[in-house]
């Protein structure tokens, strides 16, 4: 049912099943658009990169301005020791952008609008952060839930509370970018629908209000990229300068 | 009757809620597991696939990119530096040249007017020189004249004398005597003259 406002998160199987033992890994449409986007990333910044000129032409422009975008966010937030990490978190930021950004098209499915897509990217920045964070000092990680300068009388408290916030960071990065995304097209959804069942008459409003909000969730697209982007760099910092 | 209004309300927000969230498909499709595990799969593969392409081929082309470009950009500030330096030192050595040339030029007039002079000078000594020498000639010539007149004057008059006497007398008289008259009478004359 089309106008059902959830129907555009509806995963669907393209092309045969495929089942890997037991399990189906067929391709579906949300398959797709994670092709789409990576090809996309792919093609543009190989294009970018390709011709070596002393002025840069629009690609190869758009391309180095981004790798300056991000190598500045990674050392402005994770200082020079996060270097090694900078293709990653670039990938990162590139993936969820893209995937955000392709979402905005009409008739498009939104990658990152999948709790479980947004959980597996968290939970594998957090085990990995956590991983850096281990190899890098050691059990003296643990000093991260101790804070310096606190009262030993509160200090049992704010330790479980400093893991309790540390165990919620893959929680809240992936819920923060699913919700988002879910909650914009959503309403995008919800907005056409009333210019459709209002009709001629009434329905200018809500349209005025579609076309606003396509802006705001073309922003919030590039916003939410980028706080996916910025919250692993932080992560990041813990894990390699320890400050407690 | 607010209790009847605020049940109507319940219920009509529920029938809404009902009819948008559609519940014949089972509220959100994102908490449908049926899915999940080929969307993990894919995920891994397509973003381990961007991954690694970026990672191996096209960050490292447009790091280079940025770095020859900045290197470049260096480079030719430098040499800009260079060039600037070395014109500077190109003006400062014309200008040097143009002073020298100028300090030679005023040298050189100096010399000549020095010379010219030099020469006006020695010209006009050797020239005054020899007007000096012919002057002094000249004047021991008249002196010489002068003292020799004398002596012809009193032989003329001698001589005129010893005519005239021959003459008025129609003998000869002894020369030598007029002579001596001639010349105590000059001689008479001249002290005359030099009171």
């Amino acid at each position: 049912m089309a106008s059902n406002p959830m129907y555009q998160f509806n995963v669907y199987r393209i092309g045969p099943e495929i089942k890997l033992g037991s399990v189906d890994i067929s391709f579906t449409n949300a398959s797709l658009f994670m092709v789409i986007s990576s090809l996309a990333i792919l093609i543009i910044f190989n294009l970018g990169a390709k011709k070596k000129t002393l002025i840069p032409d629009k690609l190869q422009l758009l391309s180095e301005l981004s790798y300056s975008f991000v190598a500045k966010m990674i050392s402005d937030t994770a200082g020079s020791k996060a270097k090694p990490y900078f293709s990653f978190i670039f990938s990162l930021f590139m993936f969820v952008l893209f995937c955000n950004m392709f979402g905005m098209i009409p008739y498009a499915f939104t990658v990152t609008s999948h709790i479980i897509v947004t959980f597996v990217l968290a939970a594998f920045i957090f085990v990995g952060v956590t991983i850096i964070g281990f190899m890098k000092h050691g059990l003296g990680y643990l000093k991260l839930f101790v804070p310096s300068g606190v009262p030993m009388v509160l200090l049992p408290l704010i330790v479980v509370i400093e893991i309790i916030s540390y165990l919620s960071r893959p929680i809240s990065l992936s819920v923060r970018l699913f919700a988002n995304m879910m909650a914009g097209h959503t309403m995008m959804k919800v907005f056409g629908g009333f210019v459709i069942s209002l009709g001629i008459v009434g329905g200018w409003l809500p349209l005025s209000f579609s076309v606003a909000l396509t802006g705001l969730e073309i922003l919030v697209a590039f916003l939410q990229a980028y706080v996916f982007a910025i919250l692993t760099c932080i992560y990041l910092n813990d894990a390699l300068n320890l400050h407690h | 009757m607010l209790k009847k209004i605020v049940l109507l309300l319940f219920v009509t927000c529920f029938a809404c809620f009902n009819t948008v969230f559609a519940a014949e498909s089972g509220g959100m499709p994102q908490l449908n597991p049926e899915f999940w595990i080929s969307q993990i799969f894919w995920l891994i593969i397509t973003f381990g696939i961007l991954f690694i392409v970026l990672t191996k081929v096209i960050l490292p082309k447009i790091s280079d990119n940025l770095e020859t470009r900045k290197s470049q950009i260096l480079e030719n500030i430098e040499t800009a530096d260079k060039q600037k330096e070395e014109s500077q030192k190109k003006i400062d050595e014309y200008e040097k040249i143009i002073l020298d040339s100028k300090l030679k030029a005023k040298n050189f007039f100096s010399d000549a007017r020095e010379k010219i002079l030099d020469d006006i000078n020695k010209k006009r000594a050797s020239l005054e020189k020899d007007l000096d020498e012919e002057i002094g000639e000249v004047e021991k010539e008249l002196s010489e004249l002068k003292n020799k007149s004398g002596e012809k004057i009193n032989k003329i008059a001698a001589e005129t004398s010893a005519e005239l006497i021959k003459e008025l007398i129609g003998e000869e008289v002894n020369s030598s005597s007029i002579a001596a008259i001639v010349e105590d009478q000059s001689k008479i004359n001249k002290e005359r003259k030099d009171v």
